[in-house]
């Protein structure tokens, strides 16, 4: 097995065997729904990989969990030059393509110093003159590019970079979005839902523009996005969803309104939504996906910084019937931007409460055997295609896998923290924002002056 | 008119470029400011950079036109995630106060072959609000002819939820819940939608009403596949906020006991029944005496006395749910500084 060092996750046999209705499946086989003949497809190629790696001896484990960091780098730094003719599917979602690949290279601390002003001087051609970033140059500006755009302009860093972003017309662009709900729409008439509050509170926050007169309302829209389930839907009444689950709580953070949410039971569903393929899924009863890694193990990695919160709100829920969402009246008295300036801040700069409420070696475990791509890329899962999307969610993931068990956000993980060889360790991220750590100090420092 | 420029569905095979169109000869085209060393930059074949070209000239004019409709339909068809080709495609119906039923049967079309797509669910709201009730039926159709492709597609689900709430018609919705729900009752989103309908509909008099028959409902479901995590989540929720209420109903111990019969191990069973004795259920001997018997029949469990129930079943979980163990460790942290 596993050298000392390292707790053993999970056996495989798990994802061998389980699923429902495992034995006898040939008979049973006409009786199971698609949800169960999906699972078990997904189970069996997992336990295939698994029963490798739990067949090998040691020292090729380590070679089987190594992070291919060349890969990964080259396939991500091609894509920044370059991308086929079939990516114009992705042609309105350009900032997004810079992102998800400098991200992921900044986890990976392997950003090319040739192409940051290039990128630099990209996105400033997305940047509306009327504030906010559209998916590419001349396209309408959009809350999801934005944060796409200002993410991956805080990844660079550079003085040239942070300063390219327009705040005055960001802000203006933001109170625009705005609909009389309090609540975002993601561009001029567009969509409203839990994505396009995140995108403009984390952005709004990071650029320290936030306050609150774009803060009204919005903590008590995503209140009401909380389902029975306990996650987060991407509207009221809409099916818990990882992806939802973490832009909610994110913001409810950032907002210093996170005890309007009930924190017990969304930490319940999210602990809930690791399956026996080691990964996260997105839903109950859904496939797992690699980039589920993020938005369900960050969303739990939130939590660990949130006891003092989760403690009070059991307290009351024991000693009363009232639920812990319903002291929910209250709107944020303060409105001033000082107020707002410091939650992000502030929380990074907390210590984690408690050790990780997922299991964080049984994570890595599935991103470096199920969501790598041999040849440079993480994936979806086994039998799915790598794409940048996928290769930044997942490191994204196992950054904060790697990071969970320690106390303080920038401590060094200790050996058996970390899967794999110790050279697998990812730079930390901030998980707020989802930008890495010494990255979002120094935008912090320049947005603060 | 060329063929291509009636509209992007059909007669793709005779397809002219733009630049060649006599409807288009006073267009210039404009091409993407892309700076002289552009990053992810797309190679774009030539069909869709030249579409792209007279598309981006008649938007920032400003042209709301019939020629600048048939070219939106071009775009949209060559990239459905354009919003701001959807957004500009708004505008001009609005300016040609266009016949907006044939703009549903569109993007009808476009959805079915993109049913993923945030921009073609959103452009379907904006029409079906203005098209108002009488469109509620088609649009419930619609959404039940992709749930029937992938019955778990989020914003088709959202799209039916906003119809039902705006628009209305409710009056098969319960039914509709129970059909999905007996082709896969595994089917997650049928159970959100069930929870909706319970809720909202203004038809069946709110959850508690419907509580009672819901609990059986569930309960059944959960007798036929307890390894089926949905229906115990909506089990609980039909008492979302009445704590006193789920403690005061015994099918709900009940269930978990039965099924802690049959699988000693169900981590929903034992997580549920955790629940209950957080908020406070006195458990009945029955109760003590199963959780006692699954203790014992482990010979790994450890011999000291675990303080109360509920540690013992943290204890329980700890053990047969492992990929979890560090979330039982803390959930067994919560009981003792909560007592």
């Amino acid at each position: 097995m596993d050298s000392p060092s390292q707790p053993s996750p999970p056996p495989p046999a798990a994802a061998a065997e389980g699923g429902p209705a495992a034995d006898g499946q040939a008979a049973e086989l006409p009786r199971l729904t698609v949800t169960q003949v999906e699972q078990m497809k997904v189970e069996a190629k997992v336990g295939e990989i698994y029963r490798v790696l739990f067949g090998n001896a040691p020292n090729a484990n380590s070679l089987m969990l190594e992070l291919w960091r060349e890969q990964h780098v080259e396939y991500l730094t091609r894509g920044l030059k370059h991308l086929g003719p079939s990516f114009h599917v992705l042609d309105a979602n350009r900032p997004w393509l810079c992102y998800w690949i400098i991200h992921a290279l900044a986890l990976l601390d392997e950003i090319p110093d040739d192409v940051e002003d290039d990128i630099v001087d990209f996105l400033s051609r997305c940047q509306d003159k009327d504030g906010g970033y559209g998916g590419g140059p001349g396209q309408l500006p959009h809350l999801a590019t934005t944060y796409a755009a200002v993410n991956t302009l805080v990844t660079i860093g550079s003085e040239r970079a942070l300063s390219s972003v327009n705040r005055d017309n960001l802000y203006k662009f933001m109170l625009r979005m705005k609909d009389t709900s309090g609540a975002f729409r993601m561009h001029d008439g567009g969509e409203i839902d839990v994505r396009a509050s995140y995108t403009a509170i984390s952005v709004a926050s990071l650029v320290n523009i936030l306050d609150g007169e774009l803060a009204k309302g919005v903590g008590n829209y995503i209140t009401r996005c909380q389902t029975y389930e306990g996650g987060i839907a991407g509207e009221p009444y809409a099916e818990a969803h990882g992806g939802y689950t973490f832009c909610g709580l994110a913001t409810m953070i950032l907002l210093n309104e996170v005890d309007k949410l009930d924190l017990a039971s969304l930490i319940g569903w999210v602990a809930f939504r690791q399956g026996v393929e080691c990964g996260f899924q997105g839903r109950t009863n859904k496939l797992v996906d690699g980039c589920y890694s993020f938005w369900q193990g960050a969303a739990l990695a939130l939590t660990q910084k949130l006891m003092t919160v989760v403690d009070e709100q059991l307290k009351s829920s024991y000693s009363s019937k009232r639920p812990p969402g319903d002291d929910a009246c209250g709107t944020s008295s303060s409105t001033e931007a000082a107020y707002y300036a410091k939650f992000g801040f502030d929380f990074i700069e907390k210590s984690n409460q408690i050790g990780p409420l997922f299991h964080n070696i049984a994570l890595q475990q599935y991103i470096l055997l199920c969501a790598q791509v041999l040849d440079g890329g993480l994936r979806d899962k086994p039998g799915k295609n790598r794409d940048h999307y996928h290769s930044c969610y997942c490191l994204s993931g196992l950054s904060v896998s790697q990071y969970s068990a320690m106390v303080d956000s920038d401590a060094c993980p200790l050996p058996q923290h970390v899967l794999g060889p110790y050279s697998n360790l990812l730079e930390p991220i901030h998980p707020l924002y989802n930008v890495v750590l010494d990255k979002y100090h120094t935008a912090y420092e320049f947005f603060s002056s | 008119m060329a063929p291509s420029s009636t509209s992007s569905e059909g007669a793709s095979d005779e397809w002219l470029p733009p630049s060649r169109r006599p409807e288009l000869a006073d267009v210039v085209p404009v091409t993407q400011d892309d700076g002289p060393h552009p990053v992810v930059a797309i190679a774009y074949r030539d069909e869709f950079r030249e579409v792209m070209d007279y598309f981006r000239a008649l938007y920032f004019a400003g042209e709301r036109s019939v020629r600048a409709l048939h070219l939106t339909a071009e775009v949209i068809d060559l990239n459905p995630g354009n919003y701001t080709v959807w957004h500009f495609r708004r505008l001009v119906l609005e300016a040609l106060d266009a016949d907006l039923r044939e703009e549903m049967d569109f993007v009808d079309r476009i959805a079915e072959c993109n049913p993923k797509n945030y921009q073609i669910w959103h452009h379907k709201r904006w029409l079906a609000e203005k098209l108002g009730p009488d469109i509620a039926n088609k649009e419930h159709e619609f959404t039940r002819k992709i749930l029937s492709m992938d019955a778990k597609n989020y914003h088709a689900w959202s799209h039916r939820q906003w119809v039902l709430q705006a628009l209305g018609g409710w009056e098969t919705e319960l039914q509709y819940c129970n059909q999905l729900l007996e082709e896969d009752v595994f089917n997650n989103s049928a159970w959100n939608q069930r929870y909706l309908v319970i809720t909202s509909s203004p038809l069946l008099g709110g959850l508690a009403a419907m509580r009672d028959s819901e609990v059986d409902y569930t309960v059944g479901a959960i007798l036929a596949n307890p390894q089926n995590e949905s229906p115990w989540r909506y089990l609980k929720g039909l008492y979302k906020g009445e704590n006193n209420l789920l403690m005061a109903d015994e099918r709900i111990s009940d269930v978990c006991l039965k099924v802690l019969k049959h699988d000693s191990t169900c981590v929903f069973a034992l997580s549920l029944l955790l629940d209950l004795l957080q908020i406070g259920l006195q458990p009945s001997d029955e109760l003590k005496g199963t959780i006692e018997a699954i203790k014992n029949s482990d010979p790994e469990a450890d011999e000291a006395v675990d303080a109360d129930l509920a540690t013992a079943i943290c204890s329980i979980l700890q053990r047969c749910d492992p990929l979890r163990i560090n979330y039982w460790s803390w959930y067994r942290t919560t009981i003792s500084s909560q007592t």
